[in-house]
């Protein structure tokens, strides 16, 4: 499978597309010196001070806080007599360590001590919280697009990993440290490194049954776990450009897991008409003036990349992990690849370790592996448009009896629209456990646990070792895989008509 | 900051890919303990079986390496989540460097906040100093040192690396970060002020609603 992945790689990376031009376009258009990336024109609109060797600091627009990093980083403002700079700029909610359960009973005694000081510190402070059970609460990633708050062109931070989500909307956005956390709060800007820069193209019409899960799974398969190391990765292409900002946010989630901080898209009539209306995006005279401003942040059609890749999305077929890293990914009726024929002795050696870890041997197929826990849910897939896709996969059917399986959704408005157009109960009728909003079992936070040696079917992004819980083991794929999954008591492939 | 300039120390190998900060440090050590005192749960999937004891098969729990501060790595090491609660525990275990062929980069400037070193080598000799490591490596120390920016092995070979020059700075003056940017305030005002009048949309959030 790999093989078969590495040549569609070695056949396009060379490949140069320029939109709107043929494939076949000379790429030494006009002067290359002036032309500029989306990335670039953002990242030049945000420099403070040059620090020299590559180093800049920026402004940073937007700060997100939740309940695990947010307490002790405003509690060392506290302790070491400063004071947050830009209060207005920065937004907080409990998504980490809350309970899922209704009710949020269970909430662990560390998870209550860490949302109490979220809301003392961010009082204080005179920082906006949107807590439990208000509008505006979730995970960090769904609330920021969800209310308007992550905007084209603004360089948005959290000390989270995921940040990178809120690039689907044309923002240069990325995670940061506890000590960065700090300096944000004090400071406003940030001290960052000029990553190079990369474009995916992805380009062509999915096959039905296909999701942007699919597709950035397939691309970390392509290019590695560390493939997008250095680099802020820019997603274009027709496929890209067809797709809704509930997709591009999958695809932009998962760009670190390729190594890449930051992926971005530019920002086009879709972006515009998602924003529109929402809770925290300009309004009148003023949506206005920041629409004709982000209609201008795209790349120069002459802008040159560092690094290239492009992939014929016809190629790509449902995507599931059978390892500890995201880029142990097949296609979901492909064999569990040999560590044997590894590229490098280390390598050889993670397969071997995450065969071991995972159960599983290798040559055996990924359909009909029995599964015990259901977990749709996280900042990758977790918004209106990923439940409706399991929901459909799931109405009217029984989740199997060996199977337990949780809808978490991605934040308490995706919760009330979800449940207004009925979606709870075609979970709850086919006996999946319908909660509350918040990280949930992506990362196991919270408590809540896929327990050791038990096989989970996850729509969220990271198959760490121990990531589920320790011992769990995970497989991650999209909702309507994990939904069909649930339903079938093992994998199958979501994509009846396929062979 | 704590300073870093010269270590001459047990080099102990880890030498898988992708080593993850989850796998260095799971979240609930993270948020349920002092950040001086995640040492004993460093690596802790690796280093203990399910019943609690030590996992003897895991490098860092083998005698010669229980005292290593620096750790030869694989490709890609510290990459995932961008908790800073990894580079504390690999601190608390005692580690101040540690030396792979490519980092997380949310680990990367993690390492370069607190004091730990890390330095990025060719995977082919990093291969070569485990095995010039291997046969005695209490003997065999490994020495890193900052300001000749290379690596040393007791049979003179050496390795240099690269880094930047602020970033050397900063660690062998054990500067902060934070401090030295308040000092531009007068700066980040005047970027505000320019920056309002051209996006305001950016700074009137709040009276949207």
């Amino acid at each position: 499978m790999l093989t078969t992945d590495e040549g569609v790689f070695q056949r396009y990376q060379h490949a140069r597309w320029t939109p709107g031009k043929s494939a076949s376009a000379p790429d030494t258009l006009g002067d290359l010196n002036m032309a500029k990336t989306l990335f670039a024109k953002i990242w030049d609109q945000h420099v403070v001070a040059d620090l020299g060797d590559g180093f800049s600091l920026l402004h940073v627009d937007r700060h997100l806080l939740h309940d695990a990093g947010g307490p002790p980083g405003l509690q060392e403002i506290t302790e070491r007599g400063l004071k947050v700079r830009n209060p207005e700029l920065t937004f907080a909610t409990p998504d980490h360590t809350i309970s899922s359960a209704r009710g949020r009973i269970g909430t662990t005694a560390v998870g209550e001590t860490l949302i109490e000081g979220l809301r003392t510190e961010t009082k204080a402070s005179g920082i906006r919280l949107f807590d439990i059970g208000h509008p505006g609460q979730g995970i960090v990633h769904v609330i920021g697009p969800e209310l308007g708050l992550t905007v084209p062109g603004a360089i948005i931070v959290c000390g989270d990993s995921h940040t990178c989500t809120h690039g689907a909307l044309g923002a240069l956005a990325f995670g940061i440290g506890s000590t960065e956390l700090v300096h944000v709060l004090a400071t406003q800007t940030i001290v960052q490194h000029r990553p190079k820069v990369m474009r995916v193209n992805f380009m062509g019409d999915v096959l039905p049954g296909v999701t942007p899960k699919d597709m950035i799974l397939h691309l970390i398969g392509t290019i590695g776990a560390a493939g997008g190391s250095g680099y802020a990765v820019e997603y274009a292409g027709s496929a890209i450009e067809a797709m809704d900002i509930e997709g591009r946010l999958t695809i932009c989630n998962l760009s670190i897991e390729l190594g890449a901080k930051v992926g971005m898209v530019a920002p086009d009539e879709r972006t515009f008409s998602y924003l529109h209306g929402k809770r925290f995006a300009p309004k009148g005279e003023l949506w206005e003036v920041a629409v004709t401003a982000w209609r201008a942040l795209r790349g120069d059609v002459e802008a040159s990349f560092d690094r290239e890749v492009t992939i014929d999305v016809r190629d790509i077929r449902p995507q599931i992990t059978w390892g500890t890293s995201p880029e142990h990914v097949i296609e979901v009726g492909g064999v569990v690849p040999d560590p044997a024929a590894a590229s490098s002795p280390s390598e050889g050696r993670a397969l071997q370790q995450a065969l071991d870890y995972m159960g599983l041997r290798a040559g055996a197929p990924m359909i009909g592996l029995p599964i015990d826990y259901v977990f749709i849910g996280s900042c990758a897939n977790s918004r209106l448009s990923d439940l409706r896709a399991a929901a459909e996969v799931i109405r009217g059917r029984k989740v199997d009896d060996r199977v337990q399986a949780w809808v978490v959704p991605g934040s308490e408005s995706v919760r009330r629209a979800a449940e207004a157009e009925g979606l709870d109960r075609v979970f709850t009728q086919a006996g999946f456990d319908w909660r509350e909003a918040g990280c949930s079992m992506c990362l196991a936070a919270n408590g809540e646990t896929v327990p050791a040696g038990k096989r989970s079917i996850s729509t969220s992004n990271r198959n760490f070792v121990g990531r589920q819980g320790p011992g769990a083991r995970t497989h991650l794929a999209s909702p309507a895989m994990a939904a069909a999954a649930a339903i079938a008591g093992h994998i199958v492939n979501v994509c009846q008509s396929e062979p | 900051m704590r300073t870093f300039e010269r270590e001459t120390t047990v080099a102990a190998p880890l030498l898988r890919d992708n080593v993850d900060t989850d796998v260095i440090i799971r979240v609930e050590r993270l948020l349920g303990t002092a950040r001086q005192s995640l040492g004993p749960w460093c690596f802790e999937a690796l280093r203990y079986l399910p019943d609690g004891s030590e996992n003897p098969g895991f490098v860092l729990n083998q005698p010669p390496y229980r005292s290593a501060a620096i750790l030869l790595a694989g490709p890609n090491f510290g990459c995932g989540s961008s908790r800073e609660g990894a580079v504390w525990a690999l601190q608390g275990f005692g580690v101040r460097c540690v030396i792979a062929p490519s980092f997380g980069e949310l680990f990367l400037g993690n390492c370069f906040q607190n004091g730990l070193l890390p330095v990025i080598l060719e995977e082919a000799d990093i291969r070569a100093i485990a095995a010039e490591v291997e046969p005695n490596p209490r003997i065999n120390l490994v020495t890193v040192d900052l300001n000749r920016r290379q690596v040393e092995l007791p049979s003179g070979r050496q390795f240099e690396f690269a880094v930047a020059q602020m970033r050397r700075e900063a660690l062998l003056r054990g500067l902060d970060t934070i401090g030295l940017t308040l000092a531009r305030d007068g700066e980040i005002g005047s970027f505000q002020t320019a920056d309002h009048r051209t996006r305001p949309w950016i700074y009137e959030t709040l009276e949207q609603e």
